[in-house]
């Protein structure tokens, strides 16, 4: 277990947790400002991934496919707050639930009509398609280093947005206490259709991130939905600060506790058991952690203040 | 919806047939996994067996045929009301399909204890090769332990040493790994045990690098695979470390993975350059009928067909299911991968090669076999078997 393996593997948990941050700010956000639970968050992940495909088919280029799939998956978030979203928010969140876990459904089923059921991939861009030997033996992509980087670019400026802009004001006003503010005179259902198209649009580009590194599948939302929802259970509903550091944290946990979980139990255990214990209880963590979050801090780690 | 369907496009069938033609009739009802992310495989193995029965002019054995395909979803219990609805109220012939295990082992004993002919087209696991045999049932694909086996006997004929083995932390990934041992005598570094559907393999592969073995072995089947392979060939991995695999690098996840994958080697008892005539008519009319490389599901389905069309013939038609049976056992039929016979406990005995993924001239990605490393493999649980 030498520091470099060590560093690596935080590397890659590292990757891994701005990846979930990219779908939970969207998620956070219309949970937190709109009190509407959007199961069909993880599908505009998809959409935004399968539209990359599709873009890169007609343009020939990532930047291009990567343009496409950004307004595609805008488009298509509108048009789903638009015809079904907007008629659910006085609902109660049983019907929310019912209804997006339809879209789900409908979505999944869609992408296999159009696409088929066979995984797709797409290219890495050319520019970033050259990787470093960070560890002997071992090439780490420089695209991955790229989704680094880009991911925390963007939480920057949600961080500006969000406590700088006057809409981000609203936003956080919203999630406060979201009637005071329309009983301000804020246009609450805009400010509302804005937070989402944005919410939808992050997800999208999430997908479209990973379409170069993880395959591209009917239901490939499904899984990052559950761990999206975990970080902003975690980093308390409807905090931006809190789902960054919460994804953080939960991609760390999950990466190294693969890592290094058949290690630790084996200093414990018999190798065979080890091997069966390390895997169980690294699949188990991150469960672990949000269970004991619950209990300690049932409103997250880094709760919204004032609510 | 599909049922319903399913029962229009009967009724419309028998209409038109009327009460004369009937009796002449042959009806199958073939289950396969056709909707979620594996759905491909289900897909292969259907178009492979529609394949067969088209070649027949649409009559096996000289018999019209209908066959009924039914998605099971992949859930077993599904299946199960399903496949009762195909014995009891369409009154099915004989059962085909049927990709994975889990629903394999629900839908097994309520079509045996029917005595229906039962054709498999990809499942085998064990206890219906040993203990739970009958001679109802066929398959035209393998034992589940078959490719791992032969990956085990590759790698220990190759030399290595040291290897690490990783495969997802469920029943089938442990069956996996135990049968790979089951001929690889080095030591194995480590096991890595993964979630059930993981996406990100970062972790382990920064695990494979640091621990440098003399080769890999894994079971990642179906989107899982993509992911692995792709980030193999990402880490740098892919030309320095040998990556042997079962179920993760074929005809179904090649077009996701491409260039990532090539000579990346799996176990298989059938590739399309097998070189018999049967086979080249298989691959050449499969491909251009549904427009892409037909994997091994597609060549087991095809099988099952032309076992059906070639039994059928010799039986003299379905009347007599004691014949019917006695000639589906002597496997009256030339099978894509050349040699083929059937085993006491009716599993095959075939050969098994070692494949790596290629480019075509044509630009499709396929497998192209290797070496042989079993010649009529016979499988572990044949001992078990006592048919009556």
């Amino acid at each position: 277990m030498s520091a470099t393996l060590f560093a690596v593997q935080t590397l890659n948990g590292l990757q891994l947790g701005i990846l979930l941050f990219l779908i939970a700010a969207g998620l956070t956000l219309v949970f937190g400002v709109m009190d509407f639970i959007n199961l069909a968050h993880g599908v505009q992940y998809m959409l935004g991934a399968y539209l990359a495909v599709a873009g890169y088919a007609i343009t020939g280029t990532f930047w291009g496919a990567m343009l496409i799939a950004l307004i595609g998956a805008l488009v298509v978030g509108l048009l789903l707050e638009a015809l079904i979203f907007r008629h659910l928010y006085d609902r109660d969140h049983l019907d929310q639930v019912l209804a997006t876990f339809g879209v789900i459904l409908f979505l999944n089923e869609a992408v296999k009509v159009i696409w088929g059921a066979a995984p797709l991939t797409l290219p890495m861009p050319d520019l970033l398609s050259g990787s470093i030997e960070i560890m002997d033996g071992l090439l780490y992509p420089v695209y991955r280093i790229a989704l680094i980087v880009t991911g925390l670019a963007v939480a920057a400026l949600l961080y500006v947005l969000v406590s700088k802009t006057r809409a981000g004001m609203l936003v956080r006003a919203g999630a406060t206490n979201a009637p005071m503010v329309s009983a301000l005179g804020v246009d609450i259902r805009r400010l509302f259709m804005l937070v989402f198209g944005f919410g939808t649009m992050l997800a999208g580009f999430a997908g479209i991130l990973a379409a170069p590194i993880l395959v591209v599948e009917p239901g490939m939302g499904d899984n990052l939905l559950i761990l999206a929802f975990v970080v902003i259970v975690i980093g308390g509903i409807g905090s931006i600060r809190g789902a960054f550091l919460a994804a953080l944290i939960v991609g760390l946990v999950d990466t190294l506790g693969r890592g290094f979980a058949t290690d630790i139990a084996k200093l414990l255990l018999s190798p065979s058991a080890a091997n069966d214990v390390g895997p169980a209880i690294a699949s188990m963590l991150i469960y672990i952690l949000m269970a004991g979050v619950l209990f300690f801090r049932p409103t997250g780690l880094f709760p919204v203040r004032g609510g | 919806m599909k049922r319903i369907i399913t029962a229009a496009v009967t009724a419309a069938a028998v209409g038109l047939c009327g009460a004369a033609a009937q009796a002449e009739s042959l009806k199958i009802g073939f289950l396969a996994t056709l909707s979620g992310p594996p759905a491909v495989l289900g897909q292969h193995m259907r178009d492979g067996f529609l394949l067969g029965v088209k070649q027949a002019g649409g009559k096996l054995g000289g018999l019209d045929t209908e066959v009924i395909v039914v998605d099971d979803e992949l859930k077993p219990d599904g299946a199960l009301t399903k496949v009762r609805g195909l014995l009891e109220r369409d009154q099915v012939d004989m059962m085909a399909g049927v990709v994975f295990s889990n629903v394999m082992m629900a839908v097994y004993k309520p079509i045996i204890d029917s005595e229906t002919i039962f054709i498999g087209g990809n499942a085998g696991p064990s206890p219906i090769a040993g203990r739970a045999c009958s001679p109802y049932f066929f398959t035209t694909s393998y034992q589940n332990d078959q490719n791992h086996e032969a990956m085990g006997k590759y790698a220990e004929d190759a030399g290595y040493k040291r290897m690490i083995v990783m495969a997802p932390n469920y029943q089938a990934g442990k069956d996996s790994i135990a049968g790979f041992k089951r001929h690889f005598k080095g030591e194995i570094v480590d096991e890595l045990y993964t979630k059930l559907g993981q996406l990100d393999f970062s972790s382990e592969i920064t695990r494979i690098a640091a621990a440098k073995p003399d080769a890999i072995f894994t079971f990642m089947p179906g989107g899982m695979g993509v992911n692995l392979v792709k980030q193999y060939a990402q880490a740098g991995l892919a030309g320095e470390i040998p990556f042997l695999s079962a179920f993760t690098v074929d005809e179904t996840t090649l077009p996701a993975t491409q260039d990532a994958a090539l000579g990346l080697q799996a176990g298989a008892q059938w590739a399309p350059n097998l070189d018999n005539a049967a086979n080249k008519e298989f691959v050449a009319a499969f491909e251009a009928e549904y427009g892409y490389a037909p994997a091994t599901y597609a060549a087991q389905g095809y099988d099952a067909a032309r076992l059906i069309d070639a039994a059928l013939k010799k039986a003299g038609g379905k009347g007599d299911k004691q014949a019917l049976m006695a000639a589906l056992k002597e496997a009256p039929f030339e099978s894509v991968r050349g040699d083929f016979t059937f085993n006491t406990n009716n599993f095959p005995i075939q050969d098994v090669y070692v494949v790596k993924a290629v480019k075509r001239d044509d630009g499709k990605y396929v497998t192209e076999t290797v070496e042989k490393v079993f010649e009529d493999k016979i499988d572990a649980y044949v001992d078990e078997c006592r048919m009556n």
